[in-house]
């Protein structure tokens, strides 16, 4: 446990001093949402009919972007393999390394989200909805995406790579968290999907982190 | 088993494997092409569910198989289980293009568009992008033996995540589109129909261990040659 606050902690502090990896994916985020209204027009009754699919595609899109630092400067400056080879089980280094990357990333995308729905003339009534969606989902997205960069740890193009990989993976979790939302603006209970986007969440804390330790062994072997 | 003595069993086991696999073909053409009734409401067009539901078949196959291939490569770390992973990806890569182009042939005459996000077609295609992402990364490392690892882990978390996105994609589809437009259903497959489905599906697993034994012969001898580089490069 002590360990596995170290990392936490480590990773936060890193994270606080360049600050500038966690605002870049949330203006990303903003941005890449800005730019629908531009292409598809300002209908507000179309943008309302669009913003449940654009805001959770553009999230797990952010999410994407900020997954390759995650094991690479580690991995580079050489501090992966002691980390790796000490005390602290690997398991536990990703389950770390992937709650310090959605406290960084994943939180202020939920935060931001209902903001930019505004935007999107997304019905009121479907805010919470969209928080808890997302509250619910990035969690899930920063588990795979964890599993992805130790996947894709020291390859060629690796950004691009792990998109690829991980967004056919992610798709449930994109249907399941837009569905939510959807269910919302047209005014029915949203409860089961969200269920199951919690329970993926769980079942992927289960899986990702051994798939992932797996992995970062293989990278520093 | 070794890699040596593959190549060698290899080279027997081919030439029957080609010719099962030309004979097979030949068969399920001839039965599904001529010798099958045409659909009372598609006509001809049905014949494209010959080769479409098999290399749907061989799609999912042929991932299990990655899967399977990769588990084992990973337990006892056989150089020759991941050679066949390696090989056999692009195949059921192609399978499951096959499978959506196919489709797409077969539903321009019978839905009036080339693609609809018809639940089977959405977790097909998600299947075909899976596939990629799979060669990319086994692909994607200077050192071989790192991609086809990690390759192995991503198609062993793959195959526990497929029954998932397949799950979800029918939630999906019938939160989106009521099934009332795409039903195939209907009666059952009619005798006259099953046998060259089935023959074709018999053809379709022949053609594919033909190619699948000659491209793992391939990888070991392309990573025999990788191997004697590397050591001559040492030098």
């Amino acid at each position: 446990m002590n360990a596995f606050l170290s990392v936490l902690g480590r990773d936060l502090r890193l994270a606080c001093r360049d600050g500038a990896g966690a605002w870049m994916v949330l203006g990303f985020f903003a941005v890449g949402v800005a730019v629908f209204p531009l292409g598809i027009g300002p209908e507000p009754q179309v943008l309302a009919r669009v913003a449940p699919g654009v805001l959770w595609a553009m999230a797990l899109l952010s999410a994407m972007l900020s997954f390759d630092a995650l094991f690479e400067d580690d991995f580079r400056d050489g501090s992966l393999e002691p980390m790796l080879t000490g005390a602290l089980a690997p398991e536990t280094l990703v389950l770390a390394k992937a709650l310090s990357h959605w406290l960084v990333t994943g939180l202020p995308l939920c935060l931001a989200a209902p903001l930019l729905g505004f935007l999107l003339h997304l019905p009121h009534a479907a805010m919470p909805v969209l928080f808890v969606s997302l509250l619910l989902g990035t969690p899930a997205l920063s588990l795979l995406g964890t599993l992805g960069a130790a996947l894709a740890l020291g390859a060629r193009r690796a950004t691009v790579l792990l998109a690829l990989m991980v967004l056919p993976l992610a798709a449930p979790v994109l249907i399941f968290g837009a569905g939510a939302v959807d269910l919302a603006v047209a005014g029915l209970a949203p409860g089961s999907p969200l269920l199951i986007l919690g329970g993926m969440a769980l079942a992927l804390l289960a899986v990702c982190p051994v798939a992932a330790a797996a992995a970062l062994r293989q990278a520093v072997e | 088993m070794e890699p040596a003595r593959f190549v060698a069993l290899c080279g027997r086991v081919l030439p029957f494997a080609v010719a099962l696999a030309v004979a097979m073909l030949a068969a399920g053409l001839l039965f599904s092409l001529a010798l099958s009734p045409a659909d009372y409401q598609q006509g001809e067009s049905v014949r494209i569910m010959y080769v479409h539901v098999p290399a749907a078949w061989m799609a999912l196959f042929v991932y299990a198989l990655v899967a399977v291939l990769g588990g084992v490569g990973l337990a006892f770390g056989h150089a020759l289980a991941f050679h066949a992973a390696r090989a056999a990806a692009p195949l059921g890569a192609a399978f499951a293009l096959l499978c959506l182009v196919s489709g797409s042939l077969w539903g321009k005459p019978m839905w009036g568009a080339w693609w609809v996000w018809d639940a089977r077609l959405t977790s097909m295609l998600l299947l075909f992008f899976l596939y990629l992402g799979q060669i990319a990364l086994s692909g994607a490392f200077d050192r071989q033996a790192r991609g086809d690892r990690a390759a192995a882990v991503l198609a062993l978390v793959g195959c526990v995540n497929l029954p998932v996105v397949k799950f979800s994609v029918d939630w999906w589809h019938t939160l989106h589109q009521p099934a009332s437009v795409f039903k195939f259903g209907g009666p059952s497959i009619d005798p006259s129909m099953l046998l060259p489905l089935l023959l074709m599906a018999g053809a379709f697993k022949a053609v594919f261990f033909a190619l699948w034994l000659i491209r793992t012969r391939t990888a070991v001898a392309a990573s025999r040659v990788a191997a004697a580089r590397l050591a001559g490069g040492a030098r």
